[in-house]
């Protein structure tokens, strides 16, 4: 356990060696964009959202995945890094079918509201309507493709908290998509512990609990939080 | 629009032992299962196990992936997931005969694109899809190192040189019911 | 196995040597027009004349000049002497030859004539090339370990365990200045020493064979002719970082490859050139062998990893890279065929020797896979620093029926084109990138003035959007909207716009994807923007340009798009 000390923006900050970017800027305040991003499960560096500029290397750096060192010089937003997210939230709304104003998480979504702070007002690419089902055969809970953004934060929820792994990737490429089992409804599913950690995790509407209709989807993420910390918080002991 | 909503299921069939039941009765299970233990049901041995059971069986169908995701211990959707990801395995029936077209760069130059327009257009399929009398599939693939003698076709394994639209659809005549 | 089982070994094969040998190419490229029935017919046709003490049939690798197989060639020497290896490759290379032809070639041994057509050995395609990695390539039989015992094989493996430590074997790496022959053309030594210094209990050597680019067929030539050059490189660099396990990760594409790797992983078990004990020292090593599936995104080292484990081929963010944690998270060292197979080299000659070959950057040899609009395709191996015009003109001949070489696509989907005139650039890492391509694993795809450049871009792009893993969103969802742009440009509807649109994109997946498929797919794009901007603006919709722009007059002149191949 050892301590770095390094600036970001122009803010001196320190922070144990083992701690990445990201959390060294959210300790001192400063918000780095995420979306595949969950605090509790490890990190993917997918979505590429929280790329940071340091000073000396050439390539842009996940802040989610990549460790402080010492003296590094980091720079969390600049015109070029804007421009950047912009283009990858506009990939993400021209890929499948966003449509917030019929969405279960219209107003509690991640998406949408990266759009809205990143300033992304329009989607200048192509939109590419593909044809992707609505899985609604669980008793408890629907998964609308449409809505997905492949974050995968479903995917390891299932598998690194609940240990279930009923929810993985099949396909590659833009036909990836979230299944469960063997590709087979969410419903039919022998592994599926309906613990619903996969919808409190989903940033999109694209997980939402059976009977919500529009903007009527929020999520508690405390609850997967403390699922995770409890242990070493100590509060397990009621 | 009623084909992308799946139906509500409220019975669970107890999948997984069917399958062992049907395993215990086919000699290609237990063949599948010594390859497993020969890699001692390690997880990393998937894809040779994939590999093992599409040789035995031609292709993977669910029940299959059941199976080896019991027998390694994994989850399902990771065996399946895995399954998809690579190209090399398929999860539907080839046809009896299989003609894949190199559509590597070199090929790709030389004209493999024609060589594929002719066949699709003779057989009425498209890369990727199997005829409806299960006589032919007709795949691509990404470069079989055969740029030397370019365009190159793959005739049920066999590596065919320097083909023309002409030389393809001599070839692939005899293997679809309709062909004249 | 001590040294003098391995001399014994290379005499008894030198011993057993005939006056006369014909060696029949038994790689893939001559094997798919059929020269295993050329190999019998030969059998048959020795036999039948009587010849079997003096002549010696040998099936072997790639001689090189693929597009004429089933090549064989016939070397002879006065009675009384005996073909040795310094002396083989001098007579008479026969090309196209059938099994029917094949018992006239045996004739020409006892005097006789054949009308077979034999390849002229002045030719630069075979006088300009310096072989390394390709020295025993058309020469051993690749499925007999003793033909390379005899060839000096495993000797350098023996002179690094008996007299060598790590570390000096890491120095002599460094000093040959042997770089990366996967593509970026990192150092190996520099790999080398990392992955030695990094400490843990296990660590693992890979070789990479999962030869994805399009149009690149080196490596498969390597395997299919030197396997045990590639096993000897691999236990080498075993010895120098510390590993016990390899692995060599290949193609499923190749099954040959595949079935002579397994062949040579047998004979080295059971001479004791892998296993326990190796030389009577310490150090043990095995490998074994890893079947790709057709996943391009292999081919990038923590993908394949990923796949080495048995899980879906997608990659992770570097660091911490392969050398620190790699495959199991253990210190994994990971290297190309092409690379490993330069090593037992190295070792023999030395790191001197190998360093007075090429430029100053980039040394030694590299061996290209020529294919596309050009008279020879098949393999060369040249010096770093050969200029492009003499290895496209002189030694592939040009292009074929008096056409007119318009460009050279190296580097595969990651690399671009090199325009005709660029073509005096001497062919090294530094050079290649300075004009936006790559060197890449070696394919070289030449085109001439039929092939449309914006048709190239689209069909590398293609191949970017249905190899992509799918895990980062600029890769996934980037490459298909270039790919929809391009296509868009190619059916006349795009205004300049778009073409920005398509220029930022590019820009924008090259900075932010998440590994090397993502940051280079770009590049065959941006490549042909540059050296062929124009052929992208007659394109562009006829109300696309504002008055006066160009474009306009040369519009007529550009052959309308024919629909797209694949799917």
């Amino acid at each position: 356990m050892a301590a770095r000390t390094f600036t970001i923006d122009g803010k001196h900050v320190s922070a144990d060696e083992s701690a990445t970017i990201l959390e060294a800027a959210s300790e001192v305040g400063i918000t780095i964009p995420t979306l595949c991003h969950l605090d509790g499960v490890y990190d993917v560096g997918a979505c590429r959202l929280c790329l940071v500029e340091v000073t000396g290397v050439p390539k842009l750096l996940p802040a989610c995945t990549t460790r402080v060192a010492e003296g590094m010089d980091i720079n969390t937003d600049s015109e070029r890094l804007r421009k950047y997210r912009r283009m990858t939230l506009e990939l993400l709304f021209a890929e499948r079918n966003h449509v917030c104003a019929v969405c279960v998480a219209n107003s509690h979504c991640e998406l949408q509201t990266l759009a809205y702070t990143l300033g992304m007002d329009h989607v200048r690419y192509e939109y590419t309507f593909p044809r992707w089902p609505v899985d609604n055969t669980h008793s408890l809970f629907g998964m609308d493709h449409n809505r997905c953004i492949m974050c995968t934060r479903c995917v390891r929820v299932c598998w690194h908290i609940e240990g279930a792994g009923t929810k993985n990737v099949s396909g590659r490429g833009a036909r990836s998509q979230v299944i469960s089992d063997l590709n087979q409804p969410w419903g039919t599913s022998e592994t599926c512990t309906r613990c619903g950690k996969c919808v409190m995790s989903c940033p999109t509407g694209a997980l939402f609990a059976k009977g919500v209709t529009v903007s009527e989807m929020e999520r508690d993420r405390t609850k997967l939080e403390f699922i995770v910390t409890a242990r070493e918080k100590k509060q397990w002991i009621a | 629009m009623t084909d992308m909503i799946a139906t509500l299921s409220t019975k669970k069939e107890n999948r997984l032992g069917k399958v062992l039941e049907h395993a215990s009765g086919d000699k290609r299970f237990k063949i599948l299962e010594a390859h497993m233990k020969k890699h001692q049901f390690k997880h990393d041995a998937l894809i040779e196990v994939l590999h093992k059971a599409q040789e035995l069986f031609g292709f993977l169908e669910e029940d299959l992936l059941l199976f080896i995701a019991h027998k390694l211990k994994l989850p399902a959707s990771r065996v399946y997931g895995v399954a998809t990801f690579y190209h090399f395995f398929t999860l539907k029936p080839k046809g009896q005969h299989t003609c894949v077209v190199c559509m590597g760069t070199a090929c790709y130059v030389k004209g493999a694109d024609k060589v594929l327009a002719a066949i699709e257009e003779k057989t009425g399929i498209k890369a990727g899809e199997t005829t409806e009398d299960n006589q032919l599939s007709l795949l691509t693939a990404r470069c079989i190192g055969a740029c030397g003698i370019a365009p190159a076709v793959v005739y049920d394994g066999t590596v065919t040189p320097r083909q023309t639209p002409q030389t393809a659809l001599d070839r692939v005549k005899g293997w679809t019911s309709h062909g004249n | 196995m001590v040294i003098d089982d391995l001399i014994e070994i290379a005499e008894k094969e030198k011993a057993a040597r005939k006056p006369c040998v014909v060696r029949c190419c038994m790689a893939a490229g001559c094997m798919s027009s059929n020269s295993q029935g050329v190999k019998e017919a030969l059998d048959r046709a020795v036999k039948a004349a009587g010849l079997e003490d003096r002549v010696e049939v040998r099936g072997v690798g790639c001689m090189k000049l693929c597009c004429q197989g089933p090549l064989v060639q016939i070397d002879q020497e006065a009675p009384g002497a005996t073909v040795e290896v310094q002396t083989i490759g001098k007579g008479p290379l026969y090309e196209k030859v059938t099994p029917e032809s094949a018992a006239s070639l045996i004739e020409t041994i006892k005097g006789g004539s054949t009308d077979v057509s034999a390849a002229d050995p002045q030719h630069p395609f075979f006088t300009q090339q310096f072989s390394i990695v390709l020295a025993n390539s058309g020469i051993v039989d690749p499925e007999r370990i003793e033909s390379y015992i005899a060839a000096e094989g495993y000797h350098a493996l023996h002179d690094v365990l008996r007299e060598m430590t790590p570390k000096e074997v890491v120095d002599a790496l460094i000093k040959s200045g042997l770089r990366g022959r996967g593509g970026a053309g990192y150092p190996t030594g520099l790999k080398w020493a990392t992955v030695a210094k990094t400490a843990s209990a296990q660590k693992y050597v890979i070789c990479n064979a999962d030869e994805g680019d399009p149009g690149a067929f080196m490596d498969r030539s390597v395997l299919e002719s030197d396997p045990h050059a590639v096993l000897e490189g691999m236990a080498i660099a075993a010895h120098a970082v510390g590993a016990s396990q390899g692995f060599i990760y290949v193609r499923a594409e190749y099954p040959l490859a595949i079935s002579r790797l397994q062949t040579a992983i047998k004979q080295a078990k059971q001479l004791g050139l892998l296993g326990s004990g190796i030389f009577e020292s310490p150090f043990n090593f095995s490998i074994d062998l890893r079947i790709g599936a057709g996943a391009f995104v292999c081919g990038e080292e923590t993908a394949l990893m990923a796949s080495v484990e048995g899980k879906r081929g997608t990659p992770r963010p570097r660091p911490p890279f392969p050398a620190e944690s790699g495959l199991y998270n253990s210190p994994t060292l990971i290297n190309n065929v092409e690379t490993f197979a330069n090593v037992p080299a190295i070792i023999r000659k030395g790191a001197d020797w190998f360093a007075g070959i090429g430029t100053e950057k980039s040394k030694g040899t590299k061996v290209f896979a020529l294919a596309g609009k050009i008279t020879n395709t098949g393999l060369i191996e040249v010096p770093m620093g050969t200029p492009l015009r003499k290895i496209v003109e002189e030694m592939g001949g040009g292009a074929p029926d008096g056409g007119t070489i318009k460009a050279v696509q190296t580097g595969g989907p990651s690399g671009g084109c090199i325009p005709a005139a660029a073509l005096d650039t001497p062919v090294d890492y530094d050079s290649l990138t300075k004009l936006g391509s790559i060197m890449g694993s070696g394919g070289m795809i030449v085109m001439d003035e039929t092939t449309r450049m914006v048709d190239v871009a689209r069909f590398f792009m293609e191949f970017c959007m249905d190899e992509s893993c799918g895990k980062c969103i600029p890769c996934r969802a980037g490459t298909v909207q270039m790919h929809h742009l391009l296509a868009k440009i190619l059916e006349r509807k795009a205004t300049l716009r778009d073409l920005q649109k398509l220029e930022e994109l590019c820009d924008m997946v090259r900075s932010t994807s998440l590994c090397g498929l993502g940051q280079t797919a770009p590049n065959p794009v941006l490549s042909t923007l540059r050296y062929f901007r124009q052929e992208y603006l007659d394109l562009l919709r006829e109300d696309a340009l504002g008055p006066g722009a160009n474009g306009h007059s040369s519009r007529t002149t550009t052959p309308a798009p024919q629909p797209a191949g694949g799917n």
